[in-house]
């Protein structure tokens, strides 16, 4: 990994004049810079890199974020959008000399329509929020990332991300119907539509999970689900990781796609049933929770299925959430494991590959290896299902040298996972975190499609420079230095 | 299995204007006019990997559609996207990369998702007849712009589709369809009715009066959901012959050759008022549409109602196949293909 907060440098009158073109276009509390005012903003949930930005524009609508954009284009000043800034590759990280562009203040929820199953928000809405306001009429909005109480649909949208139940109802990118889009010419777009298609390409794949590269998301139109009528997990407990691995092979292998299938190693479940007491086996080496939702007859039948096909795979304990205060509860440590393991380690540093699942049992041995040789510890939390593997390494930032290690370790995690035939994120983003390993993942010519891409939205490589994808000088750089086994 | 993308880059390499991609030909009738020397990509062939129960296939895109799915059925698998062949005959000639270039998706569209939900990686071959991999063999993927998805629908104009990965699904273990009699508007009310209802609806078709219901999933959310709907069961055989013709387009409705319209409309929208008869489906969100029809005045009835319309079939092409875009968006689009093929390779003007 290596990363470091992008570099920009600006002369002292585009400074001078772009700030005060800044002040005309805003009110003085909706334009921060000034040191103390700054500082919140100097980093992303990935805290280990901090920079602060030469100013922070808190536009409150459309109007004043177009203008804070024509603006920065014009004087050839960056701009990086932000959201909650929960964001763990470091995407909302600032760019010195550059403006941070928070779209705290766009917090609408313009339209739920019960009929259409739609709602229409602004980008800085929470995730929750969305499912909250749906709730009355039975229905909510699918993607659940851990983080849905704090992080925002903008941030969502650019990082593509996920939650314990996208293997059955689909990532960001599988929810979204249309995006109210604004260039950094300040030109406005709309992509997608009311429709379940538009006319021209599919630029709202491109636009999701885009890291927020391409442009600003100022509204968008998602889509909703009707509520399940039930939903029960069953817990299961396992005395071998591998045999927990195998489980979820032979549970899609009956035909089964669960709502939720989640797994986690002892070290995991130590750490978060100290802080949750949900119940979870500690002596066991991985428990799996599989979750099925819909009428009670179908929960009733898939459980007995899935409960079967544990058995078989030899889970040597099996329990299943008897009311939804226990189901609940069994989800709770697994939704709250990075806070969790952030409580036992001063630092921690979480990885997002994901890997063909039948290779878990050797990326698994692999990143215990790994882990000690480079002398720390690491716990491993498991989309199960969609084979998306979070091991979280945890490291002490003030020990001389344990970030370094730390980040050594995860980019031998992130190759090991382009190795085995994955990618170095599910979810989370590339951010500054990976950008490097973005040169293990793809060839010369294939960064240079993205460069291309990025160019046809924003030919003066203005937004959120410096992350997601590394340009070719660095990829020699690191091919020659940081991947060597 | 043969591989011939080194052929395929020889021919990218010599070529002096557009090359118009082609597979069997299944979808020759859809899209603008293309102009260019035609480049036929089907032998390119053979499914690469499918691991069941990675729910992950990669095949090369001349392989035919038929086989892909037989190779799934056999494992208890399918293509959730149910996407139409369009083959003439007994034996579809529709191949993978035909299917995800047109990026068409059957019945069960509105529940499940497009083809373009289900693309998880391409390898392709770019207008400088470069190899390139976008995206991959895993479920979950966010390193790099997804350029796989953009491919889906883009009909050949990005670049030469060499090989797609697909997200599968197991099939559904039981099925029932029902019919309701039911004008238009109320027909079009009870679907989005029942989509805000926590039922295994996998796809509807209304036409003429009549609703026609599909349910799939677990037994007893079938079972449950026939009994609550009420509606009159059809028998198995004609159900599935039902929903295959609707799929292929070989039920009377789309019977002879004049000209038909595709509106792409928000779910919820109001029955359109144009001339013609009228086939819905994917809950209200497409609607077909027979006749010659001023094109101006469908598009402009269709912007109306929040969404799009393009002359699928038949008619008069001149009129341009699908919906003008807004002009930010329309220059947003010629950037992004001139972003990927600035040789201008795959410039056919199709889409
Ligand atoms: C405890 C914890 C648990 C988490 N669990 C999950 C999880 O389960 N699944 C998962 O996928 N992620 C998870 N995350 C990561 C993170 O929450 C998500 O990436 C989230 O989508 C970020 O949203 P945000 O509003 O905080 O965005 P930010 O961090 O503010 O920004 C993220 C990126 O989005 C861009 N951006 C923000 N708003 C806009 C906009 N309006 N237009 C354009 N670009 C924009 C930024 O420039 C940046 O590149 C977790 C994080 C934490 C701290």
């Amino acid at each position: 990994m290596h990363a470091h907060p992008p570099e920009h440098r600006i002369d002292e009158d585009t400074r001078s004049a772009v700030l005060a073109e800044l002040a005309a276009l805003l009110p003085a509390s909706a334009l921060l810079v000034d040191f103390e005012d700054l500082k919140p903003y100097e980093c992303d949930g990935l805290t280990a890199y901090r920079q602060l930005p030469m100013a922070v524009a808190l536009p409150a609508d459309e109007a004043q974020a177009v203008a804070v954009l024509r603006a920065c284009h014009r004087h050839g000043v960056p701009v990086v959008a932000r959201g909650a800034g929960t964001g763990l590759s470091g995407g909302a990280t600032p760019v010195n000399d550059g403006v941070v562009l928070s779209l705290a203040r766009f917090m609408r929820i313009l339209e739920v329509d019960p009929l259409a199953r739609t709602a229409r928000v602004q980008p800085g809405v929470r995730n929750t929020a969305i499912s909250e306001a749906a709730a009355p009429f039975g229905l909510y909005y699918a993607p659940d990332p851990s983080s849905q109480i704090a992080c925002t649909i903008g941030g969502n949208v650019a990082e593509n991300s996920g939650g314990v139940h996208c293997l059955k109802y689909g990532l960001t990118v599988h929810n979204i119907l249309k995006l109210r889009v604004a260039l950094i010419d300040g030109e406005i777009v709309e992509i997608g539509g009311d429709a379940l298609d538009g006319p021209g390409y599919d630029l709202l794949a491109v636009m999701v999970g885009s890291e927020g590269m391409l442009g600003v998301v100022l509204e968008a139109t998602v889509k909703l689900t009707p509520k399940p009528q039930v939903a029960q997990v069953v817990m299961a407990s396992f005395d071998d990781v591998i045999k927990a691995g195998n489980a979820v092979a032979d549970i899609i292998a009956a035909g089964i796609i669960p709502a939720g299938l989640e797994m986690m190693d002892k070290p995991a479940t130590a750490a978060v049933e100290d802080f949750v007491h949900a119940g979870y086996d500690l002596s066991a080496e991985a428990i799996l929770l599989a979750e099925s939702d819909g009428t009670p007859e179908e929960v009733a039948e898939e459980i007995a299925a899935m409960r079967a096909v544990l058995e078989k795979a030899g889970a040597r304990e099996l329990r299943v959430s008897q009311n939804e205060a226990e189901r609940l509860k069994f989800w709770a440590g697994r939704k709250a494991a990075f806070p969790a393991v952030g409580r036992i380690t001063p630092d921690y540093l979480c990885m997002d590959g994901t890997i063909p699942r039948k290779h878990l049992a050797h990326v698994l041995t692999e990143i215990a290896r790994l882990a000690q040789r480079y002398g720390l510890r690491c716990a491993n939390v498991f989309h199960a299902g969609d084979g998306n593997l979070h091991p979280l390494i945890m490291f002490d930032a003030s020990v001389p040298d344990e970030l370094e290690r730390a980040t050594e370790l995860g980019s031998r995690i992130l190759e090991l996972s382009v190795d085995v035939g994955g990618t170095i994120t599910g979810e989370h983003g590339v951010g500054i975190e990976k950008v490097q390993q973005m040169c293990v993942q793809f060839s010369r010519e294939e960064l240079e499609a993205f460069h291309a891409l990025k160019e046809a939205f924003d030919p003066k490589r203005l937004l959120n420079p410096g992350k997601a994808v590394p340009t070719p000088r660095r990829c020699s750089e690191y091919r020659l230095t940081g991947s060597a086994k | 299995m043969s591989d011939l993308s080194q052929q395929f880059a020889a021919r990218i390499r010599a070529a002096a204007g557009p090359l118009v991609l082609r597979g069997r030909g299944s979808k020759d009738f859809y899209g603008n006019a293309p102009q260019g020397e035609a480049l036929d990509v089907s032998g390119h062939r053979g499914i690469v990997a499918y691991e069941p129960t990675e729910l992950v296939i990669t095949a090369r895109a001349g392989t035919p559609l038929a086989e892909i799915e037989a190779a799934l059925a056999e494992k208890g698998q399918m293509l959730a996207f149910e996407p139409p062949h369009f083959g003439e005959g007994a034996t579809s000639s529709a191949t993978l990369g035909g299917c995800v270039a047109a990026g068409l998706s059957g019945p069960r569209r509105a529940t499940a998702g497009a083809v373009r939900d289900y693309v998880l990686g391409v390898k392709l071959l770019d207008g400088q007849a470069r190899e390139l991999n976008f995206g991959g063999q895993v479920m979950k993927n966010v390193a790099g712009y997804d350029v796989s998805r953009l491919i889906a629908g883009s009909l050949g104009t990005l670049g030469l589709i060499l090989e797609v990965s697909l997200k599968v699904l197991p099939r559904p273990v039981a099925e029932a369809t029902l019919r309701f009699d039911l004008p238009e508007a109320k027909a079009l009310e009870t679907m989005n009715q029942w989509a805000g209802k926590p039922l295994p609806v996998s796809a509807t078709a209304w036409c003429d009066d009549v609703l026609t219901l599909r349910l799939s999933g677990a037994r007893a959310a079938v079972a449950a959901a026939v009994e609550k709907l009420g509606g009159a069961l059809v028998a198995a055989s004609e159900a599935s012959q039902f929903w295959a013709g609707l799929r292929e387009q070989q039920l009377d409705y789309f019977a002879g050759d004049e000209a038909l319209w595709r509106l792409s409309l928000p779910s919820t929208a109001a029955p359109a008022d144009l001339p013609g008869a009228t086939f819905i489906e994917w809950g209200g969100s497409q609607r077909w549409l027979r006749g010659d029809i001023d094109a101006g005045h469908v598009r402009e009835v269709a912007a109306k109602l929040g969404g799009h319309a393009t002359l699928f079939r038949g008619g008069d092409k001149s009129v341009g196949v699908f919906h003008p875009l807004a002009p930010a968006l329309a220059a947003l689009n010629a950037r992004v293909r001139s972003a990927l093929d600035p040789r201008k390779v795959f410039d056919t003007g199709r889409l």
